[in-house]
């Protein structure tokens, strides 16, 4: 284990809608030695800018969350889009601001959740929080952005109490796509359902992502469908056996 | 598409076309069949990785010296005895080969498929001028019959299902048809055959021209592709400027990607290489034979945003993948080239206005980038074209306020954290039991078909600042 501090960038979907995914994390980390913390008044990565094409403000954005984050060690992100963004577009952003220099230091040293534990800490004995059959869906950023299919695998296949099953097309869109969801609604919502169809083909109980945003869109198709699946980010599975 | 159709907006568009049934069952067979076919066809193919890098690095140095090896193109054409023309615009295009036409006394024209000659509206422009065109692709020969435009770049009537063609052959032939593939290309191949043998022109696009040998490339699988460069007394190629490669070598290169990103097929069934027209001496090939080098905004973007998208092969992989091209096909995207690649082909041809709502047909999942034989970052450039629509003021002054004011509250985490108060309140009316299920105005086009979580009743932040155990 080389980490002994972390912070959290909990990001604006996690801080909002699914703080439990926070808390689960900082236990976890806690657990496992490292201290975390969390710089005060976050906000957001500014995804959600850059992608719609408003890239000035995005720089603002990074620019804020550079100086939040300087003097952490590690930055540990829920998101796989967010520490996309922060990994592979802050440092073009900022590429002409006084922030450069930090803007690429800190793109290294930030990690998505499930590549914090498994390729920084190299811990991958967890029990499950809820027990069964599981399955994981790979969310877009983290596994073509990020190139990262195994560490969440890794993971849920060791999971004690757990069950992974794979998931058919586990690595074709979930049809969030940030504001592609609403401005597209009827398109997002036909491949959302095609998602989820093949989630009940696997029979799990629990659907398991490293996105916020995949979590939100699945997630919510699946309470629609008043579905015994449960959507969960993988912090939250991993948070068990206290 | 027309411009009344056009008028539709584009998510109408879409829409209709997922209510389409027929449409929806055959676009779910076809787009998933290709993506195994291809899956398989680079799982053993291992060299794949580093051929697809090396193709990429011809394409872009080609383009660094675009105009050097076009006139190595053109000299070599001519050498041997075939005519270049230079078209700036469709228009220019049409009136070249409409030209060629009335001067050779041709009065119908069998064409193999050609994106090309579609970006042009080639066949209207004959018919105006009195010369019959024949497509002889069998996709093509469909939608020519059906009066449609193809919705695939290599699958022209992708969006049509076997029962649909045999209804079509029934009605538009005036012969019984049974949805049998194997018997309906029997029968289009007897229709053809006469064509073929009466066409005075033939008219071809090219996959690719080899600049030192003066080599037109077709790559076909119906053979069709030969008889149209072969039987009739003139042969026309079209083709986007970019599709010149310096050699031989270059060539081989692409051809072992090509099929492969596209059907799966090691290499598709039939290679034709075209050398001017017929030598003394030859049996077989046309008195004439002219190359049509089309700009159309190409040249524009060597030095542009598009930059990328020139090197485009026109294999389709980028359209099997795409989560919102399996969803709408290529219709309903308006325009000549469909899926990820055709916005961009789209925003290059036609100009950024014509994509503003294009520019947002994508997740960005990357499915594209992954399966593109010459890994062209195409949700890097739709996020370049949906930041030029929004400096251009193109897009919505509704959305730029809107991403605006999020800019601002982004900056600000008072403001921000005032939002997250303000929609616990606007939220009330409408949660419960920890979900939300109905929104309205804008809000409303996520509810619809999904829940939303609330604002949480106190967010993460807001926790970490209270609770001591969290901290501690």
């Amino acid at each position: 284990m080389t980490a002994r501090r972390a912070s959290l960038m909990v990001t604006c979907l996690g801080d909002l809608f699914f703080p439990e995914v926070g808390v689960s994390i900082v236990r976890l980390l806690r657990k496992l030695g490292v201290a975390v913390d969390v710089p005060a008044d976050q906000t957001c990565c500014g995804l959600p800018l850059f992608n719609s094409g408003y890239h000035a403000d995005a720089a603002a954005v990074a620019g804020r969350a550079v100086a939040l984050f300087r003097d952490s060690e590690h930055v540990v992100v829920p998101s796989g889009s967010c520490a996309w963004m922060v990994k592979h577009e802050y440092p073009g952003l900022l590429a002409d601001s006084a922030l450069a220099r930090e803007a690429s230091q800190l793109a290294a040293r930030t990690h998505e959740f499930s590549q914090f534990l498994v390729r920084v800490l190299g811990v991958t004995d967890f029990t499950a929080a809820v027990p069964g059959r599981v399955t994981y869906h790979d969310s877009c950023h983290l596994l073509r952005g990020l190139h990262e299919s195994q560490s969440p695998r890794t993971l849920l296949g060791k999971l004690k109490g757990a069950e992974l099953v794979p998931l058919p097309g586990a690595d074709e869109c979930c049809g969030f796509g940030g504001s592609f969801a609403v401005r597209l609604p009827e398109v997002s919502s036909q491949i959302l359902a095609k998602k989820l169809a093949n989630v009940e083909s696997t029979g799990a109980g629990c659907l398991v992502a490293c996105d916020a945003g995949c979590l939100m869109q699945m997630g919510g198709g699946l309470k629609r469908a008043k579905s015994r699946v449960r959507a969960l980010h993988l912090a939250e599975l991993l948070d068990g056996g206290r | 598409m027309s411009d009344a159709e056009l008028a539709t907006p584009f998510r109408q568009r879409a829409d209709g076309a997922m209510k389409d049934a027929f449409l929806q069952e055959a676009l779910t067979i076809a787009t998933t069949k290709f993506i195994g076919l291809r899956r398989d066809a680079f799982a053993g193919f291992p060299e794949g990785e580093a051929l697809r890098d090396q193709a990429r690095a011809i394409k872009e140095a080609t383009l660094q010296h675009l105009d050097h090896h076009l006139e190595t193109l053109i000299g070599n054409v001519e050498r041997l005895g075939g005519h270049v023309h230079y078209a700036a615009t469709p228009a220019e295009a049409r009136s070249i080969i409409v030209d060629i036409a009335r001067r050779t006394g041709a009065r119908m024209a069998v064409k193999s498929k050609s994106m090309a000659t579609e970006e042009i509206h080639l066949n209207e422009a004959l018919e105006a001028a009195g010369i019959t065109p024949v497509e002889t692709d069998l996709g093509e020969y469909i939608i020519q019959l059906a009066h449609e435009r193809p919705s695939h770049i290599i699958a022209p009537a992708i969006h049509k299902t076997k029962g649909q063609v045999a209804e079509l052959f029934s009605r538009e032939l005036k012969r019984p048809a049974e949805p049998d593939p194997e018997a309906l290309t029997r029968i289009a191949r007897g229709e053809l055959r006469e064509k073929f043998l009466q066409a005075d022109l033939g008219i071809t696009g090219a996959n690719f021209a080899v600049a030192d040998t003066g080599t037109v490339v077709l790559v076909t699988n119906e053979g069709n592709g030969r008889m149209v460069t072969s039987l009739p007394r003139v042969h026309v190629a079209v083709m986007g400027v970019e599709k010149v490669v310096p050699s031989f070598t270059d060539l081989m290169v692409f051809l072992a990607i090509l099929a492969k990103s596209a059907t799966g097929q090691k290499l598709s069934v039939y290679t034709s290489m075209v050398q001017g027209p017929r030598r003394a001496g030859e049996l077989e090939g046309p008195d004439e034979f002219h190359l049509v080098l089309l700009d159309g905004g190409r040249i524009a973007q060597i030095g542009g945003p598009l930059r990328e998208a020139l090197s485009c092969l026109r294999c389709g992989a980028c359209l099997n993948v795409c989560p919102v091209y399996r969803q709408i096909g290529g219709h309903a995207y308006g325009y000549t080239y469909p899926g990820p690649i055709g916005i961009l082909l789209t925003a290059m041809l036609e100009g950024a206005p014509a994509v503003k709502d294009l520019a947002h047909a994508s997740s960005l999942c990357g499915a594209c980038v992954e399966a593109c034989p010459v890994r062209i970052d195409i949700p890097r450039m739709l996020i370049d074209l949906r930041r030029e629509v929004d400096d251009k003021k193109i897009a919505p002054w509704t959305e730029r306020v809107a991403f605006k004011l999020l800019a601002r509250l982004l900056q600000h985490p008072r403001l921000y954290r005032f939002a997250a108060k303000a929609g616990r309140i606007m939220q009330k009316p409408f949660a419960s039991d920890g979900r939300i299920g109905r929104l309205p105005l804008f809000f409303g086009e996520w509810t619809r078909t999904r829940d939303l979580p609330p604002v949480a009743s106190r967010t993460f932040q807001e926790r970490w600042a209270s609770e001591k155990d969290l901290q501690a």
